[in-house]
């Protein structure tokens, strides 16, 4: 069998599983997050919270939840990496510089997971597993539970609550993160993945002499990395490393695990919106760009275009045997076109064009299928600019869902798609005017600056993915990376409820003949189009200095 | 007003901290307390990192990890010279340049990050070929530049990739079969029953595990 006929044949089997989990999950989220009964677990934390999870909350009031909850957490994991140094179980490592504490809490609270430190090197069991994998679960579940939020703004009429921030937090813990990572934690054992707690220790080796091993709780790590879009690698290597991804099955099934969520919520949009078709229109949408990157990489990767890469006869630099190029490709096209930002093979040893896909993929916003509930927010913010367009060419008030989509959710949905680009293209900007940043680049030309536009792409989207030859440790990436992971996750959280208040306060229009159907193909073909519109007008030019300068010089 | 508005953000500030921490005892305490208990008992060996041990009972080392196989550092030598007795792993020469691998050293792991156009990598690609051909042409074998795979001139993203392709372990069987003293045919046959194909069929791609292999050989000439 060649290459590329496995490779589509792993594509097909991963869209074979995604579709057999996307109903049962769906519609369990669904259930999940619209259900009044609360089990007696649950109850015991709401009462250490001491917030009443019955208790509906206006969209002030949910953000402030959402924020307050996300600063102590900056803060507290902050303070761990701090005094490291002082804490048992950290393995002799000492604690992380200011600079690079703030950037690496900024980065695992805001679900980027962009790593300035080299894990093995760095943190410790204590940090590794009390603080950074905590806040995989907890992100992920802030951001599903403000996708909640607007799929209710959608589906409420003539109240402006929204729910419960706290339910929503625990449920999304409890009821959904937990129990697949669990299991998914169990099948990566099986795989391989390590999970211990040993320190660092000596194994004997082949021809004498040792090697030094690091042990972790790393199976348990790595499933909730994938399954929350977060991303962040036990180890440097991140999912390259043979003890987070130890084979084959491990590798599809972790891809599995990435695009597990960002699907199903399609399926919980639409039972939770009263029409499973507008999530299918959604769901389409996210697919046919899904498939289509999957496509364009794992053929500009088997072409391996690139002077290194004709000389060897073949893309493998930076990608391991085991996975090959086509288990490289739909690795590196999932994890950008979520917010996840593992990787299994090195995007910067990428061909220019594959590199630019995965570029490409982060500044369509990550909707398809996006991260893990900002996907499934992000793809609705389209979806409201794509009936403000369609609105436009008819002349008519444009609908979304019964809600009429006026200057105030226009304007609110604008200033979303305006936060990451002014971000990316801005911090890039200013990044290649000072004299020091371009210091940090091991690659020159065209792909040194891909990778500090990479860099902040990777940031603002909160992916946390690398153009890895950029040494990020510097003062200057620490502080502008956080800053730009920080705003890139919080300020479009400010948007999409303030957006999801607005709806819900809305009575609902009654559809007529002139509505615009929004569960049609047609609609979700207008979506895919208006995406790629908008991200093409926004970084056609920082594209063409970058990856297109050196594919097209290939 | 002023004074409301601070003690409202104080008590959703300690809501969420009490969140946080009542979080953090079951995401980061409980979770992986479960998962580590039932690990080290249904696979107490894959949990601990794969061990692998030679005939003798001695660990060589993880099935998952690859290895250098070189001869002891000489004088005056910056890096030692490949033991051509052994099956060569994937190249490690371009790692460690960034301060992020240190070839197969466990310690830290990570890729070289360089692009197809960067002109070190080409000089890396184009040195690793011609010490391939090199090293692997015998007196009664000759390897030709366009024999050699991908994979045995660049460095793998984790920098301890175990394997190496197939085309890789049969370019090189002529050369260790000749300098153990081997029968090609004994190599041949010990590469063909260490290669994994794909899973079911479709998954991954076929490999050799090089740590196995070795010592397999090992154990062959010790027989």
């Amino acid at each position: 069998m060649s290459p590329q006929l496995a490779g589509v044949l792993q594509l097909t089997a991963l869209i074979a599983a995604l579709a057999l989990s996307y109903r049962p999950l769906g519609d369990y989220m669904a259930r999940v997050y619209s259900s009044e009964k609360h089990y007696r677990p649950e109850k015991w934390i709401y009462r250490v919270i001491g917030a009443n999870p019955a208790a509906e909350m206006r969209w002030p009031a949910y953000l402030r939840g959402v924020l307050a909850f996300s600063a102590v957490s900056v803060l507290l994991l902050y303070l761990m990496q701090r005094v490291q140094g002082s804490l048992p179980g950290s393995l002799g490592f000492s604690s992380i510089d200011p600079d690079q504490a703030f950037n690496t809490a900024a980065s695992f609270v805001a679900n980027t997971n962009w790593q300035s430190y080299y894990g093995e090197q760095a943190m410790g069991h204590v940090v590794q597993t009390g603080g950074l994998a905590v806040q995989n679960f907890l992100s992920a579940a802030v951001g599903m539970a403000v996708a909640v939020a607007l799929v209710r703004g959608f589906a409420r009429s003539r109240t402006g609550e929204l729910g419960n921030f706290w339910a929503d937090l625990v449920r999304g813990t409890v009821r959904v993160l937990l129990p697949i990572a669990f299991l998914g934690a169990i099948v990566l054992v099986a795989c391989g993945a390590i999970q211990n707690f040993s320190g660092i220790h000596s194994v004997g080796q082949f021809t004498g002499g040792t090697q030094e091993w690091n042990g972790g709780a790393v199976a348990s790590q790595e499933a909730i990395k994938e399954l929350g879009t977060n991303g962040g690698g036990y180890f440097n290597a991140n999912s390259a490393h043979p003890f987070e991804n130890p084979n084959p099955l491990s590798n599809l099934f972790e891809i599995f695990l990435i695009l597990l969520i960002p699907f199903a919520l399609t399926r919980t949009f639409g039972r939770m919106v009263g029409s499973l078709k507008q999530g299918y229109a959604i769901l389409g949408a996210m697919a046919v760009i899904w498939l289509g990157f999957s496509a364009l990489m794992m053929w500009t990767e088997f072409a391996h275009r690139g002077p290194a890469f004709e000389i060897a006869g073949g893309a493998m630099e930076g990608k391991e045997t085991r996975f090959g190029i086509a288990g490289s490709s739909l690795f590196a096209v999932a994890t950008t076109l979520t917010s996840t930002g593992a990787v299994n093979s090195f995007h910067s040893s990428y061909t220019g064009f594959g590199g630019g896909i995965t570029l490409l993929g982060m500044q369509l916003g990550e909707i398809a299928p996006g991260g893990v509930g900002s996907g499934l927010y992000g793809m609705l913010i389209m979806a409201v600019i794509a009936v403000f367009i369609a609105g436009l060419m008819v002349g008519r008030t444009p609908e979304y869902l019964g809600k009429k989509i006026g200057t105030r959710q226009i304007q609110l949905a604008a200033c979303y798609i305006l936060v990451t680009p002014a971000l990316v293209l801005g911090f890039t900007a200013v990044a290649m005017a000072l004299p020091t940043p371009a210091d940090s680049m091991t690659n020159s030309g065209a792909h040194g600056f891909s990778e500090i536009l990479y860099a902040y792409t990777s940031a603002a989207n909160n992916n946390g993915s690398a153009f890895a030859g950029l040494n990020a440790d510097t003062q200057w990436f620490n502080t502008t990376l956080g800053i730009a992971m920080l705003l890139g996750r919080f300020l479009p959280m400010v948007f999409v409820l303030a957006l999801a208040g607005s709806l819900a306060e809305q009575r609902p229009v009654p559809e007529t003949a002139g509505t615009l159907r929004t569960d049609k193909p047609l609609y979700a073909g207008l979506l895919v189009g208006t995406i790629l519109i908008i991200t093409g007008l926004t970084y056609f030019p920082a594209l063409a200095l970058g990856p297109l300068a050196e594919g097209l010089a290939s | 007003m002023t004074h409301t508005s601070v003690s409202s953000t104080a008590r959703v500030l300690g809501a969420g901290l009490r969140a946080l921490l009542v979080l953090t005892l079951v995401c980061g305490v409980l979770y992986p307390l479960a998962v580590t208990g039932i690990a080290q008992t249904l696979f107490r060996d894959r949990a601990n990192g794969s061990e692998i041990t030679d005939s003798g009972g001695r660990v060589v080392g993880s099935s998952l990890i690859g290895q250098r196989y070189d001869l002891p550092l000489k004088k005056g030598e910056e890096t030692p010279a490949p033991d051509l007795r052994w099956f060569q792993p994937r190249p490690s020469n371009g790692l460690g340049t960034n301060s992020v691998n240190t070839q197969y050293e466990l310690i830290l792991s990570g890729a070289t990050n360089r692009s197809g156009d960067n002109e070190e990598l080409i000089g890396w690609v184009k040195a690793a070929k011609a010490a391939v051909v090199k090293d692997n042409s015998t007196a009664t074998h000759t390897v030709l530049p366009a024999d050699v795979p991908p994979d045995a001139v660049t460095s793998s993203g984790s920098g301890l990739d175990p394997h190496i392709s197939p085309a890789y372990a049969e370019l090189q069987v002529h050369r260790v079969a000749e300098r153990n003293g081997l029968d090609v045919r004994k190599v041949e046959h010990l590469v063909e029953t260490h290669t994994t194909d794909r899973l079911l069929g479709f998954l991954g791609e076929p490999r050799v595990n090089v740590l196995e292999l070795n010592t397999a050989l090992r154990d062959l000439g010790r027989a």
